[in-house]
């Protein structure tokens, strides 16, 4: 893994001038971390999420209001002390509604988009690296998938689901998600596999699962977290999508997509009904595309902003820089 | 060349065909038709109900699905799209509902993905300026918004525009003022064009935002890279070497991704063209949907699938001729 060590050794140059300190040992996770850190705009997003969370877990115990509760002294009354973000048509809080929405995005989004890029790995991965019958077949999968238009196939199948938990819009979310990033894993893998650390390992006799796991996803490791945290934000919007027209989370239930399906019935005299429950998925997809934008650059050893404020001599940096990004995507023989 | 380009469109029509099939035999399968006529007050009686049922070739107790899809591909390959819920001949509805969408979605897909692709350019080369700074914030906040957000939002700010100018320079209802205005006079393309402006940035900005997210990442990759080096060393200028070598080179990943666009971007239609009431294949298939409409659903399935094929063949096209080693 190139990556990896130059990493390490860009590092070690910058903080440790001696170079065989005990800073060598500093690991890749600590080092991404790092870097992660000093994005502003990266650590604000993980904040955000952070505090989502809290606030969608454990604010509905604070807040004196259940989403099922029914104030019947306060209909559609704009946002107060007794009801912080106001109340709807039947005096449900909007609140408690709000957060029991952005439960279900955070659930649904975070263990959706690790569970399709990590499926769009491995078979994006099987069909690069294993080429010929298995390529055929595999590739064959992604390009149907991708002419089913995710969104009209779950639009058409939630009659079926109608009746059952919400949980099952995370596998089928991911089962119509995944092809994209596979298509491009497949890409990668197809160049990968002719480089000179692959076919060593393959002439040591590791076996092909193994170079799959061990070297290949991991030169792609950056555009796989790229693409998960991506991914999350396109769970997140593929399930609110569908409840927006109706398809996805029924009622009494709510997400929310149908909480602004029904404030955007009364936009001009009700905002309070749009902005909060639009406001809430807005600035939750922000965070997590920043977060995602943040670590790009953490996992990219020739970011600019990534670099610590010590900068070696220029010379020196030139000189050090050109191993670490062979292009994957071009090589004409 | 020429073979490799129609082994690829043999390849996506074949894929197609299924697809439409899947799509009519899971509407088949999961819709039940007869709940129309059974919510009727007073219920029909079960022979009507039978009767109704067999005209759509929709009867799911009394006929298997494998019978009713062999009668409905009997139907397309004779020109017969079947008959909607309403009595309608499904093909006379999506006559006239394709053009609409179509329009939508020509205009969109030239706008979002050429302009994806420039600005992912150019947010690659300048790194970290100005530009780049802008663009990766909009396009941050674009992927935020899902479509009917951005539609509700565009929507509000035509009618602050509108107030606020006192004109009515930006529509958000409907594709024309008057349905019965003439074709193509002066006055029709314009109105019709102040009509497109919202829903066609509704629709688009979204795949601006995707499209230059991921050719700003593989732009990157390539301005690292050796050759970049070696064009600039051999004396081109840094954009000749940006341009003609560089960005060459990175929108061949990119080129696969503008073809699947295509189901994104009729999703963004959906959208839009329910909340911009457009009378266009988007809006009948949600309105098909709550009727349990089997052949208008399968009819949104065959549109979409000639969406993909049609922007499968551009992206054959754009990678065959950006990268010569397809063309061995």
């Amino acid at each position: 893994m190139s990556l990896n060590a130059n990493a390490l050794v860009d590092e070690a140059g910058s903080t440790d001038p001696i170079g065989d300190g005990p800073q060598v040992s500093t690991g890749r996770g600590r080092l991404v971390l790092k870097r992660f850190l000093r994005n502003r705009a990266a650590t604000i997003g993980l904040v955000i999420v952070v505090l989502m969370f809290l606030s969608a877990f454990v604010g509905p115990d604070i807040d004196q209001w259940k989403y099922t509760d029914i104030d019947f002294e306060n209909f559609q009354t704009p946002p107060s002390g007794a009801h912080w973000f106001g109340t709807t048509q039947t005096g449900q809080d909007m609140f408690a509604l709000c957060m029991r929405g952005l439960q279900k995005s955070l659930i649904i989004g975070l263990v959706g988009g690790v569970l399709t890029t990590a499926f769009a790995a491995l078979v994006g991965a099987c069909a690069g690296y294993y080429g010929r019958w298995a390529d055929r077949i595999l590739s064959w999968f992604i390009d149907l998938f991708l002419v089913l238009p995710s969104f009209l196939m779950l639009s058409i199948l939630s009659p079926w689901f109608r009746g059952k938990t919400w949980m099952i819009l995370i596998p089928l979310l991911a089962a119509f998600a995944w092809m994209i990033t596979a298509r491009i894993v497949r890409a990668q893998a197809m160049s990968l596999k002719n480089r000179e650390f692959v076919s060593a390992a393959r002439f040591m006799g590791v076996p092909g699962w193994r170079i799959i796991l061990r070297h290949i996803l991991p030169n792609i490791a950056s555009l796989l977290i790229i693409d998960a945290v991506l991914n999350v934000a396109a769970t997140i919007l593929g399930e609110v999508n569908l409840s927006f027209f109706g398809f996805g989370v029924q009622a009494p239930d709510v997400s929310l997509g149908t909480l602004i399906d029904t404030g955007q019935q009364d936009i001009g005299s009700y905002q309070w009904l749009l902005v909060f429950p639009m406001a809430c998925l807005v600035v939750l997809l922000l965070a997590v595309n920043m977060i995602g934008d943040g670590l790009r650059d953490a996992l990219d050893p020739n970011a600019q902003g990534a670099k610590s404020k010590v900068r070696r001599p220029k010379a020196e940096r030139r000189d050090s820089t050109p191993v670490l990004t062979e292009p994957v995507t071009v090589e004409v023989d | 060349m020429a073979a490799y380009l129609l082994r690829r469109m043999i390849n996506y029509l074949f894929l197609v065909i299924i697809a439409a099939s899947v799509t009519y035999l899971l509407a088949a399968w999961i819709f039940h038709p007869e709940n129309n006529w059974l919510a009727r007050h007073p219920q029909p009686s079960w022979s009507v109900i039978h009767a109704e049922l067999k005209a759509r070739n929709e009867d799911e107790t009394l006929t298997p699905i494998w019978t009713r899809y062999a009668n409905w591909v009997n139907g397309l390959l004779h020109g017969n799209m079947g008959i909607e819920i309403g009595g309608n001949s499904v093909a006379q509805d999506m006559g006239r509902r394709i053009g609409v969408s179509t329009r939508l979605l020509a205009l969109s897909t030239v706008i979002g993905s050429i302009g994806g692709v420039v600005v992912g350019v150019w947010g690659a080369v300048r790194q970290y300026k100005l530009f780049d700074r802008v663009s990766t914030g909009a396009s941050l906040l674009i992927f935020a918004m899902p479509v009917f957000t951005l539609a509700i939002l565009l929507q509000m700010f035509a009618t602050w525009f509108n107030n606020a100018t006192g004109t009515h320079f930006l529509y958000y209802v409907n594709e024309v003022s008057n349905p019965n205005q003439p074709f193509w006079t002066w006055s029709d393309l314009v109105d019709r064009f102040e009509h497109l402006i919202l829903p066609t940035l509704s629709v688009s900005l979204g795949s601006v935002a995707y499209f230059s997210r991921y050719q700003r990442a593989t732009m990157l990759d390539i301005m690292g890279s050796d050759f970049l080096r070696t064009a600039r060393a051999k004396g081109l200028t840094k954009n000749r070497a940006i341009f003609k070598h560089g960005a060459r080179t990175a929108i061949i990943p990119v080129a696969t991704l503008l073809s699947y666009n295509a189901v994104l971007l009729f999703t963004g239609a959906v959208f839009t063209e329910v909340i911009f009431t457009w009378h266009g294949m988007g809006e009948w298939f949600i309105s098909s949907i709550g009727q349990n409409d089997v052949n208008s659903v399968a009819a949104v399935g065959i549109f979409t699938s000639i969406l993909v094929l049609v922007a499968g063949l551009i992206s054959e096209v754009i990678t065959v001729t950006l990268d010569p080693r397809v063309r061995v």
